[in-house]
């Protein structure tokens, strides 16, 4: 009679299980999926250069790309013309960017004056105001909460110049203009920004009045709405008591989403369940630079503090994995007790095979 | 006319009108079960249970799921995860649950043919087991389709239009059983009766065949030894439990069935608790939508395996052999000509090398199966595809040489 | 033994009369199973193509997609003589000539926008443009816009039936 090698047998299932597992989950994902690293939310224009440079590199290797060279020779004239043309303006953003950037270090050594901040944030209030009207689409936000929010790079850089700071300066020539492209104007000088971030930051509440909810509204309700928490671009949706009411406001609703539309090219998705159909590292490194994994998209970088992202992520999680407090409670007792049946079984089992050997 | 008689107890009441000391024998106390087997033959109870669970917390989940192309994705992630207490543990339980069944019926199968236990008068066996494979695969693909998100409307999409059968073009034919150009309204209707209804009712009576199939031949044992089980049993009730070769079903068998299941609900909360996400696509949990088409489309785990043999060939011969793994399972009774009923590794180096071969084969088919059919990973599950044809057509020869051990 | 035989007979018979029943109750049940005759009615859509202007763009829609529409200028067409690519894809009812497509990129099926200065098509989502005639001008778009399945009847264009011009554009490889 054979050897009842149950331990063996189980080695080998455990084995191929495991095997299949890895390979269909965590290898297929990686393989699948981008890996982003964070840069910690320093907003120091790392990423944005090396977007650039990254382009450069892939337009020289494009110009003797064996499978993409035209046998057609006027078309190929025409191809390799249209790449040179590439790329001198990409070399010409390149060093925009790297000016840009250096300016934003320098001013961000100067330690600004906030009282004398205080005069020129007038410029800011003239847009940013409680109830204020949409701007290209989207509404300017009250900047109440803005010094708690933004990291001090990124107050910087939407001051200096807003669609580099932003990272959609490719959406934006001298013809069309960033909505906060005057901001360049009004306060133009470094130490005039420098003084005015001072007063942003030094105005800022205390950072523990910043609430998942408080983040993710300035961070990106504006653009996003957020059907389960009962949110939409325009705020909270209020209890009508006539329906009449209600409609009225689901039209404003509309005429938002249509405006914001025309901006973004689509309508930016409501990010009820965006916790499950992202995982927490795509969308930490999305919040900090959505070009990394969705290189083009119309959506602006949200220059939030790390702390920031992280509260807008746990906001994200109340609305879409709700229960996830009381899963992780019962999961304990679950287990407990699934082990004390096992045990249980197994002393049964131990008991009726004793008389069958 | 039976002759009743006034009863003594409840039990004897119904005994005289159920015969349920009867019953009870047959298909307990005297239902004998060789003692020469392992804890791979708890996998049928291991299965009963899972079905069970995914009987109940379909139940409770089916109370508020809207099939309304509308409504469903919202009851689901909102009225369900959010509103229903405990719902979101119902719907854990059954999501993960649909995806363990198949690894249990996947070890199940790889079982029954490492043992030989298709052969010899278990022929009925085998085929029931494999019929309830097709089924509980539709069962699974109609209730992909029910949380109405993005995996579940493009996968609804690209395998129903499997079915315009390639050049065929029977485009009419796809839209009959959409009954509409795309997925939609009569699309989920359609699936949600399937899936709650027609293949559970279907599976349930495929289980009672596949019992039954045991009934006469009796489960085989890991020495394929064949076993006079008259005498046994007979040995075993005048009281030599430790020298006869069979047990009782109950409680003998089911008190190990029962510890095999104890090990395994560990391992299955474990996942519904911890590591859940593996058996619910992140992707389903955007909403469908028939105008965005997601990076990447890619089946469950479960079907990887035959999805990566219709994918590297052109789009006819894919179906063709996509058809063919579909159904050669089936005919594994017929096309293993060996007059050996016993384990693989006792039958002989080729038998021994086509079944390793083939379980390697199939897990190498299902990572390719997920992987973008790109460079390498192309090649490789080509080369796999066409390793897994090869290997069925080569068993009626290989064990056609096989000697009488 | 005769009576036997006639049982056997009427066994068979009865059996007949069921499987008529059978196969006329399968025969009602395919039928449920047909797309409903509301589905089929919107899965064909005819467009009067003698009411849109010239040079103006109009979205129309087909089996839940945005069908764009575009009566071209005799400008246009005379810019597009040296292109044949461009005149593979022009449809020509009557006198006039039109673009017809189906309005999601063909990189990941965002609806691109008309620009009436420009006379193209721009993407919002990742900047690829078409020219008037549905080709791509700038990537990412890996080919021009598809066009839908349609039947010139007179003036009007029924979308969703394969006429004889739409056959040819796809057997040519103009559109997918």
């Amino acid at each position: 009679m054979m050897k009842n090698n149950e331990t063996l047998i189980l080695a080998v299932i455990v084995f191929f299980s495991l095997v299949t597992y890895f390979l269909v989950e965590p290898f297929a994902h990686k393989v699948l999926h981008k890996h982003v690293d964070s840069k910690d939310f320093v907003y120091d224009g790392t990423d944005d250069i090396a977007q650039v440079q990254n382009t450069i590199t892939k337009l020289e290797s494009d110009k003797t790309d064996q499978e993409k060279i035209q046998k057609d020779e006027e078309k190929e004239t025409l191809r390799q013309k249209n790449i040179l043309e590439s790329i001198v303006s990409a070399k010409s953003k390149l060093e925009m960017k790297k000016t840009f950037f250096a300016d934003l270090k320098r001013i961000s050594s100067l330690k600004g004056n906030a009282t004398k901040g205080k005069d020129l944030y007038v410029s800011c209030t003239g847009c940013h105001y409680d109830g204020a009207e949409a701007m290209g689409g989207v509404f300017p936000p009250t900047l109440k909460n803005a010094g708690l929010i933004y990291d001090k790079n990124y107050l910087i850089g939407i001051i200096k110049d807003p669609a580099i700071i932003s990272n959609v300066d490719h959406k934006f020539d001298e013809m069309v203009l960033h909505p906060m492209d005057s901001v360049k104007y009004m306060v133009s000088t470094d130490e005039d920004i420098a003084n005015v971030v001072a007063y942003i930051l030094e105005t800022a509440p205390k950072a523990e009045s910043l609430t998942p909810k408080i983040a993710y509204e300035n961070a990106c309700g504006r653009c996003h709405a957020l059907k389960y928490e009962n949110w939409t671009q325009l705020g909270t949706k209020p209890i009508f008591k006539h329906k009449k009411d209600e409609l009225a406001y689901d039209i404003k609703v509309l005429e938002y989403e249509d405006a914001i539309k025309v901006y973004m090219g689509k309508l930016p998705p409501d990010l009820s369940m965006y916790t499950r159909s992202r995982s927490q590292d795509f969308l930490r490194t999305f919040i900090e630079n959505p070009q990394n994994h969705l290189a083009g998209t119309a959506m602006p970088r949200t220059g939030v503090t790390a702390d920031t992202a992280e509260k807008v992520l746990e906001h994200l999680k109340d609305a879409g994995d709700t229960k996830r407090h009381e899963r992780e409670e019962i999961a304990i007792y679950v287990m407990i007790y699934i082990v004390i049946f096992a045990i249980f079984a197994f002393l049964w089992k131990k008991q009726v095979w004793r008389d069958l050997h | 006319m039976a002759n009743f008689k006034k009863a003594t107890s409840i039990k004897d009441w119904l005994n005289q009108r159920l015969a349920i000391e009867k019953v009870e024998k047959v298909m307990g106390s005297e239902y004998w079960i060789p003692k020469n087997i392992n804890f791979l033959w708890a996998m049928g109870m291991v299965l009963v249970i899972t079905f069970a669970m995914l009987l109940v917390s379909g139940i409770f989940l089916l109370m508020y799921y809207q099939p309304n192309v509308d409504l469903a994705f919202d009851s689901v992630n909102y009225t369900i995860m959010r509103e229903v207490d405990f719902g979101w543990l119902w719907r854990h339980v059954h999501g993960v649950a649909a995806s363990v069944v198949f690894l249990i019926i996947y070890i199940h199968m790889f079982t029954g043919i490492y043992y030989g236990s298709y052969k010899k008068g278990r022929e009925m066996i085998w085929i029931s087991g494999m019929l309830l494979f097709v089924a509980f695969s539709a069962e699974a693909f109609s209730g992909y389709m029910l949380p109405w998100g993005q995996m579940s409307y493009w996968a609804g999409m690209v395998i129903t239009n499997l079915f315009a059968g390639g050049s065929l073009h029977a485009d009419g034919f796809v839209e009959w059983i959409r009954g509409d150009y795309v997925p939609a309204q009569a699309f989920l209707g359609r699936f949600f009766m399937l899936h709650v209804l027609l293949i559970p009712l279907a599976i349930t009576g495929l289980i009672g065949l596949h019992f039954a199939a045991l009934r006469i031949p009796h489960v085989n044992n890991q020495d394929g030894e064949e076993i006079d089980f008259d005498a046994e049993s007979k040995k075993y009730l005048a009281g030599d439990k430790a020298g006869s070769k069979v047990m009782r079903f109950a409680n003998d068998f089911m008190s190990k069935d029962m510890m095999v299941v104890g090990v395994y609900l560990v391992f299955f909360f474990y996942l519904v608790f911890f590591n859940y996400s593996f058996a619910m696509d992140p992707v389903n949990f955007d909403p469908a939508d028939g105008l965005k088409t997601p990076a990447h489309i890619y089946p469950e785990w479960y079907f990887l395996w035959s999805y990566e043999i219709l994918r590297p060939f052109s789009v006819d011969l894919g179906l063709i052999l996509f058809a063919f793994a579909q159904v050669i399972f089936v005919l594994l009774p017929f096309l293993d000509r060996s007059p050996n009923a016993i384990a693989a590794n006792r039958r002989g180096p080729m038998f021994m090398i086509w079944f390793w071969l083939m379980l390697s084969n199939m897990i190498v088919l299902t990572a390719m199966g997920k992987l973008p059919p790109e460079g390498i990973y192309s090649s490789i599950g080509f080369v796999s595809a066409i390793v897994f044809v090869a290997q069925w057509l080569a068993l009626p020869f290989i064990t056609s040489f096989e000697k009488k051990v | 033994m005769e009576n036997n035989s006639r049982r056997g007979f009427m066994g068979k018979a009865f059996g007949a009369v069921a499987a008529v029943g059978a196969i006329g109750s399968l025969v009602a049940m395919k039928k449920s199973w047909d797309p409903l005759p509301s589905v089929k009615a919107a899965g064909f859509t005819t467009l009067d193509m003698s009411v849109y202007e010239e040079g103006k763009m109009v979205t129309e829609k087909w089996r839940g997609k945005p069908i764009f529409v575009l009566k071209k200028s005799l400008q246009l067409m005379k810019e597009e003589e040296t292109n044949p690519e461009a005149q593979a894809r022009n449809i020509k009812i009557g006198s006039d000539n039109f673009m017809l497509a189906i309005g999601l990129c063909t990189h990941l099926g965002c609806i691109p926008a008309f620009r009436d200065d420009k006379n193209d098509f721009l993407c919002a989502c990742h900047g690829g443009q078409f020219s008037a005639s549905g080709l791509v001008t700038k990537v990412p778009p890996p080919r021009g816009l598809d066009i839908p399945p349609f039947r010139i009847d007179g003036n009007m264009l029924v979308l969703g039936e394969q006429g004889p011009e739409w056959k040819k554009m796809k057997e040519n490889g103009v559109t997918l």
